[in-house]
């Protein structure tokens, strides 16, 4: 995937501590993880923003091994389940979690991280051009993966550091868990180009996090809308930050205004601001704004990238060629992945989408052909950028409390639970809470004597939508 | 409503807890509700509650309980 011996004395990688790692270190290290593991295989990563986890990860693309992403701190539970169904031959984790899964060696140990050998007694074969696997879900831990390429990965790289005019003098800081998409291309894109990026696991709201941007000069991160709302609240534009040369947000639609402030904040101090699209089944990345028309085209994700195509369909499925006509959003391209796994029989699947990906966003464009997402399709919230499946929710919340009829809708950052035995209210927002990992305001439960339902038992969620304005 | 009290009140309000776990030695990140989310939403409920905006490094300065009590006294607010 990358030729990291190319950028040699470049520093590849930089963490909070001070440390670190040039390209040709890195190469070294990748080499040295590979030689634990010897041949193609399905690992676990469990990804913080550390220099371990990135070494296992360019490790296994760079080496043809696969693998899963998941983040570290995902549930023990969601996790071992996980482990059962994908009988993975490696799991690389950080060291304060290997205590976590027992019964499997660790035979490797080094950046914090240990790599822990599986006994499984067979191994699912994998497809051959099958690069990695990502979660849809943020951290529900549904055992549905997004299959990508090695031509996905690298195709999406390439297309981002074309129109970000990438080079090896930027510095971006991590903001975005690695595990999750956009978090992850942000990595693949500056590899391509020798930059150095700063990997942390503060946040914004950490004085750590500021003091590493300062310090290590970062030139740009990136964020979902739900970073903006809270660089907003921090009073962002007052901050002194030379080094920053540009922001990305994606992971979910920006509001007007928070686009416009962000766009306005850039124009005034020679900083680009670029809002964009995309989906993990699209690889990352499928339309971008151009940065000239942030504030111009506000509200609008832009155009196609370098090397993709968009088209709208109608519910007949023909064409759209009139601006300002809602349709399906569908995206062609390279970047367009191989399809999902939803068991280890799955990896061996091959390309099921040719290059044609059905959106699930409603979408329209203006006379000049900027699109602007309207709506979406499916049942699913993006809460605080992660795509949580309201149906997946609700059965997930049905298994635990076999009592209660439970229905879920909402908008994004905002889920309603709607229940019918009030005394699970609390117990339900905080075990939602718990196995996504986000946090407990996102959930807010109603109680109904019953939950609104059609002849056939089909939930009329319609009904419901009077209590999101509330 | 004594400050101590307002104080205590703005953890409960802005990190969703019960009174009996809102104690000294509670840090940021150190219980679920206090991540990024929680923190906004605790900003909020102190800055509301004694009339206040908070400068940009004074919030990602609020790092637990203790420090809190630190920052505020640089807003007049003594908590005792």
């Amino acid at each position: 995937m990358w030729d990291l011996a190319k950028f040699s004395s470049n520093v590849a990688l930089q963490d909070e501590s001070g440390s670190c790692i040039s390209y040709s270190a890195l190469d070294l290290a990748c080499s040295e993880f590979y030689s634990h593991i010897g041949r193609r295989c399905l690992v676990f990563l469990l990804c913080r923003n550390t220099i371990g986890s990135v070494i296992g990860y360019v490790s296994s693309l760079n080496n043809r091994v696969v693998p899963v992403l998941l983040n570290a701190d995902l549930d023990v539970e969601l996790l071992n389940n996980l482990i059962s169904v994908y009988k993975p031959s490696y799991i690389w984790l950080p060291n304060d979690k290997s205590s976590e899964i027992s019964g499997f060696d660790s035979v490797y140990s080094k950046w914090d991280y240990s790599l822990l050998k599986t006994s499984f007694d067979i191994e699912y074969p994998l497809f051959d051009d099958l690069c990695l696997m990502l979660t849809t879900s943020g951290s529900t831990g549904s055992p549905k993966f997004v299959r990508q390429s090695y031509k996905n990965v690298e195709s999406n790289a390439r297309s981002i550091v074309r129109y970000l005019e990438l080079t090896s003098d930027e510095r971006p800081i991590t903001t975005l868990p690695m595990n999750y998409t956009y978090g992850l291309s942000i990595i693949n894109s500056h590899l391509f180009v020798g930059a150095r990026i700063l990997v942390t696991d503060r946040g914004l709201m950490q004085k750590d996090f500021w003091s590493f941007f300062k310090s290590a000069e970062a030139t740009s991160f990136g964020g979902v809308p739900y970073t903006y709302e809270m660089l907003s609240k921090l009073r962002f534009e007052r901050m002194q930050l030379p080094s920053l040369r540009y922001m990305t947000q994606a992971g979910g639609k920006l509001t007007v205004d928070l686009h416009r402030k962000f766009a306005e904040y850039a124009a005034g101090n020679n900083k680009k601001f670029f809002v964009m699209y995309g989906q993990c089944e699209a690889t990352a990345r499928m339309g971008y704004l151009p940065a000239e028309k942030a504030l111009e085209k506000c509200g609008s994700m832009g155009i196609a990238i370098p090397g993709g195509r968009f088209e709208l369909v109608d519910v007949e499925g023909s064409l759209i060629d009139k601006p300002d006509t809602a349709g399906e959003l569908v995206y062609y391209g390279d970047n367009v992945t191989l399809g999902y796994a939803e068991k280890g029989e799955d990896l061996i699947k091959c390309d099921e989408r040719s290059g044609v990906l059905h959106t699930g966003d409603i979408a329209q464009f203006d006379k000049d052909g900027f699109y602007y997402i309207v709506g979406r399709m499916k049942r699913f919230l993006k809460i605080f950028g992660n795509r949580i499946n309201l149906d997946e929710t609700e059965r997930l919340i049905k298994s635990e409390f076999p009592s209660a009829d439970v229905a879920c809708g909402g908008v994004d950052d905002k889920m309603f639970i709607f229940l019918t035995d009030e005394q699970y209210a609390e117990q339900v927002r905080q075990f939602v809470s718990l196995k996504t990992g986000l946090n407990s305001s996102a959930f807010k439960v109603v109680e109904l004597e019953v939950i609104p339902k059609n002849d056939s038992g089909k939930t009329l969620y319609r009904e419901l939508e009077k209590y999101y304005e509330v | 409503m004594t400050n101590l009290e307002k104080y205590n009140n703005a953890f409960v309000e802005g990190l969703e807890m019960n009174i009996d776990e809102v104690t000294e030695d509670l840090e940021y990140q150190g219980v679920p509700q206090w991540d990024s989310v929680g923190h906004m939403a605790l900003i909020a409920s102190l800055e509301d509650a004694f009339e206040i905006m908070m400068d940009t490094d004074d919030i990602i300065d609020f790092s637990s309980y203790k420090k809190g009590i630190e920052i505020l006294k640089k807003y007049d607010i003594t908590i005792e």
